[in-house]
């Protein structure tokens, strides 16, 4: 913040940008000054990857003008943002998992040097800003975390003044955070500015000076998340106030209905993970999590659970008694386990089919959507229509194809579609992954209300805000084990983030987990999460 | 425009074939009369064209609906000599005894013979994980085998001077003719019943629900349910099955015997029918007819232009290249230039939302 501190390092000016239907960004107007970590707020469909991609010149604006370093420019495409020295780190990388670190930032660069000068180049980023990454390890070995390390590097290497990062914490441990978070501010103070979006709001307070808040395409505040709350900041992003979930301190547990002991399964070729050992118990009227880092066997656990993936598997899986580890997914079914995987289109639903025919994939024994083999497709679009109406999910009717629905009306019709069978154990997995806070707090009370009737559900989220304040108690899996289960009161943040870390996410020359810096700047209590 | 595909398939078959056989020394636009019109206009060509329509149709509504599941069965060949073979046997074990329940013997007998003879890839594919495109087309040559070791051997006519041939079938063992003095047997309406069935089972029940999801979006199968073994015991079972039953209606209806000469590949071009009738059984009738008609008008442009015999087959083969080419063409459409850089496919999820969720280059 030494150089030009008055004059912005990019500002936009009524930057507008319109789809068949949509209008995503609406005379869009703020400035990034120079050295400044500025964020930007929204929730999903908010318009704010638009924005940015814009920015980065993956798509141009209808109307409007970007001007970078007091200068009016176009940008018409990455290579050319590059050039001007804007970086972005994407939320979802783009890295080949068979090959080394190295390569992979090779792979993404314009014109990348020899492979020793590139190498030396990487070194010394990593030297400078303290990031610790082997760049001859393949990238299947790494973590989320060290992942992201390749993306950040590649941007670095470009010395970008402004580097742009979307929801870049969305899969680290909290002790990766801080670690992101002291690579950020170290940028910041030698003069790179850097635009940030989230919607994690405690990460936003404790990292950045400025925000600026969108809502359907338009900007609608601008404030200093210093001086705000959390909750305020989330009442701006949702334009109304926020509903808080029904306590469930009056609860009452009954006796262990959903019991997995010693589940061990072999992952799956050639990067899965095998699950060891996992054992946990699920009361009636309990909602139990399993936080962690993706990729550490939350989605072969699932597979496992549901009966979808029965090779090799050996341990036990009862509900209330009964023995589901050698029955089929139907029969498993019918005897009251519902779930539902991490991935909605292609797994938990048939983009290419209707909202009817998705009910039928799924709730056909359970809501009597067909007899005796035969289809019976009035009561599948019925049903369709009460998951629908139930769960106000934003669709033309039953009729519609699943894949024309955004990401966050599908997930509420999964939800529904499970939840509304009134299962004995549901089984979820990231059940509000890109949904708006809306739409993620009703499918949050509506799985309280179902434990709350009496069945056990089981919660595997990335997201540790979502599972301090839904469960009641949680367990952390690491490559396929599951630590022992804790209370959410009382939970220790830093505990919970060092078995999510685990021995995966330390580097090589890394020093030993326990021996990291405490984490700080994270709340203890749970903000109303988003 | 997935509908219009087939349409332009055919129509850019006509056009290539008629510079194709003009640059070969042919009158190009007189083969393409010969063979895709004048059969059209010829009363007594429409029996034949039916009765060549019907075991395409029965096969490829078999193979389509392995297809959709993405479970590719190249056997049908095979599975339909052998189908044809089982109903001989049945034949040749009940020539000197008369009844109406023969003839619905044989076509069960065909049709358990071509199942039989799909098991072998179905249960190699499920219990070591063999590809059933290569199983099931080497098994087309070893069904070819047995074909002619039983012609030759075992089932060889003793009063048919010597020919590699079985006795001729009795009249109980031959299709009856659905329309008096033609060439039109059971088979015929045998095949529309076929595909019916075929239209309502997908439709309506859960096994027809099972191989579209799995074809679809296998992950989703597994959620729902449904199994791999399962499918591809279904695919393959169906698909033997019905290849079978064409077979033996073939045996017992045209043939009225069984010869060397029985496979004529019917069931590879089978395969062209199911893609060009969309792998949905009603358009599969169609699409029979059609090339049903290159085999017709095949035929009579060799005697009456003296177009090679080879004619038909590459019509056949360019008919379904087109179709494959038009179909990537109606779902991709070719961009010129530099590929994206890396990094530039961004976050799918806000992007598609405001997009109204469709993707850059596909508009399927």
């Amino acid at each position: 913040m030494v150089v030009k501190a008055r004059a912005p390092r990019l500002e936009l000016k009524g930057i507008s940008k319109r789809f068949p239907g949509v209008v995503a960004n609406d005379h869009v107007s703020f400035g990034v000054p120079a050295g400044a970590i500025h964020a930007l707020l929204g929730e999903n469909g908010a318009g704010k990857s638009t924005l940015v991609k814009i920015i980065y010149g993956v798509q141009q604006a209808d109307e409007g003008e970007i001007v970078f370093d007091g200068e009016r420019v176009q940008i018409a495409s990455p290579r050319e943002a590059r050039a001007l020295g804007i970086g972005m780190v994407f939320q979802h990388f783009s890295l080949f998992e068979a090959m080394t670190v190295l390569e992979n930032i090779a792979l993404g660069m314009d014109e990348p040097p020899p492979r020793r000068e590139l190498e030396m180049r990487v070194r010394e980023v990593l030297d400078t800003y303290g990031l610790s990454l082997d760049p001859y390890r393949h990238v299947h070995t790494l973590s989320v975390g060290e992942r992201q390390r390749i993306e950040i590097v590649r941007a670095l290497l470009q010395q970008p003044k402004l580097l742009i990062m979307d929801e870049p914490t969305s899969v680290l441990t909290p002790q990766e955070v801080e670690q992101l978070f002291t690579t950020l501010r170290r940028l910041a103070s030698e003069g790179c500015s850097i635009l940030y979006i989230s919607h994690k709001l405690h990460e936003i307070k404790a990292l950045c000076q400025s925000a600026t808040i969108m809502r359907g395409g338009k900007v609608v505040a601008t404030c200093d998340p210093g001086e705000e709350s959390a909750r305020s900041m989330a009442e701006m992003m949702i334009g109304g106030s926020l509903k808080d979930l029904s306590d469930k301190s009056n609860c009452t547990y009954g006796d262990d209905r959903f019991v997995v002991a010693s589940l061990s399964a072999p992952g799956e070729p050639p990067f899965g993970t095998s699950l060891k050992e996992v054992s946990f118990a699920v009361r009636s009227g309990e909602i139990f999590g399993i936080a962690g880092v993706a990729g550490n066997g939350q989605n072969e656990l699932l597979a496992v659970v549901s009966g979808e993936n029965q090779r090799g598997v050996s341990g036990s899986i009862r509900l209330d008694g009964a023995e589901l580890s050698r029955l089929s997914v139907g029969a498993r079914r019918r005897a009251g386990l519902a779930s539902s995987p991490e991935e909605r289109n292609g797994h938990a639903a048939v983009p290419a089919m209707s909202l009817a025919d998705n009910a039928i994939l799924s709730a056909r024994s359970r809501m009597g959507l067909a007899s005796g083999g035969v289809i019976r497709a009035k009561a599948a679009r019925d049903y369709a229509a009460k998951v629908i109406d139930a769960f106000s999910v934003k669709a033309t009717g039953p009729g519609a194809a699943a894949g024309s629905l955004s990401g966050g009306n599908l997930q509420k019709f999964v939800m529904g579609r499970e939840i509304m069978q009134n299962p004995a154990v549901l089984v979820v997995s990231q059940p509000t992954w890109g949904v708006d806070a809306g739409a993620a707090s009703f499918i949050r009370q509506a799985m309280i209300d179902l434990a709350a009737k009496g069945a056990a559900v089981v919660v595997v989220s990335q997201d540790l805000d979502e599972l301090l304040e839904l469960c009641d108690r949680l367990a952390v899996i690491n490559e396929g084990r599951l630590s022992e289960p804790m209370d959410v009161k009382g939970i220790s943040i830093e505990r919970v983030g060092l078995l999510m870390g685990g021995i995966h996410g330390s580097g090589e020359g890394a020093e030993p987990e326990e021996a990291r810096a405490p984490a700080t700047g994270r709340v203890k209590q749970p903000e109303p999460a988003l | 425009m997935m509908l219009a595909a087939p349409v332009i398939a055919v129509a850019l078959t006509l056009l290539v074939g008629a510079v194709l056989f003009t640059l070969l020394g042919h009158d190009g636009l007189g083969a393409i009369f010969e063979i895709f019109v004048k059969p059209l206009f010829n009363p007594y060509r429409w029996q034949d064209l039916l009765v060549k329509a019907a075991p395409l149709a029965i096969i490829a509504i078999g193979l389509a609906i392995g297809f959709r599941a993405n479970v590719w069965n190249i056997g049908a060949e095979g599975q339909y000599i052998l189908g044809g073979l089982a109903g001989t046997g049945v034949a040749l074990a009940t020539l000197d005894m008369t009844g109406s329940w023969i003839l619905p013997l044989m076509l069960a007998a065909g049709i358990l013979g071509g199942m039989a003879w799909a098991t072998i890839p179905a249960a190699l594919k499920t219990a070591l994980g063999v590809n059933e495109i290569l199983s099931s087309l080497m098994l087309n040559y070893v069904a070819i085998q047995i074909l002619y070791y039983l012609m030759r051997g075992p089932w060889k006519d003793p009063m048919g001077f010597n020919f590699p041939q079985t006795a001729m079938f009795s009249s109980d063992q031959t299709l009856p003719m659905v329309v008096p003095g033609t060439l039109i047997h059971l088979g015929v309406p045998l095949a529309a019943a076929v595909a019916l069935t075929a239209f309502l089972l997908m439709a309506r029940t859960v096994t027809g629900f099972q191989m579209k999801v799995v074809g679809l979006a296998p992950k989703a199968a597994a959620f729902g349910g449904f199994g791999a073994a399962s499918t591809v015991w279904i695919a393959m079972l169906v698909g033997g099955g019905l290849a079978g039953f064409a077979g033996i209606l073939e045996a017992a209806g045209p043939f009225g015997q069984m010869v060397p000469q029985f496979p004529t590949g019917y069931g590879y071009t089978a395969i062209i029918v199911a893609f060009l009738g969309r792998l949905n059984p009603l358009g599969i009738l169609l699409a029979a007819l059609v090339l049903a008609l290159t085999y017709v008008g095949g035929e009579s442009a060799q005697t009456t232009i003296g177009l090679p015999s080879a004619a038909t087959g590459v019509f056949q083969a360019m008919m379904l290249f087109f179709l494959l080419a038009t179909d990537i063409l109606v779902r991709y459409r070719l961009v010129s230039g530099r590929a994206a850089p890396l990094g530039a496919p961004a976050s799918k999820s806000e992007a598609e939302t405001a997009a109204g969720g469709k993707g850059k280059a596909v508009a399927a």
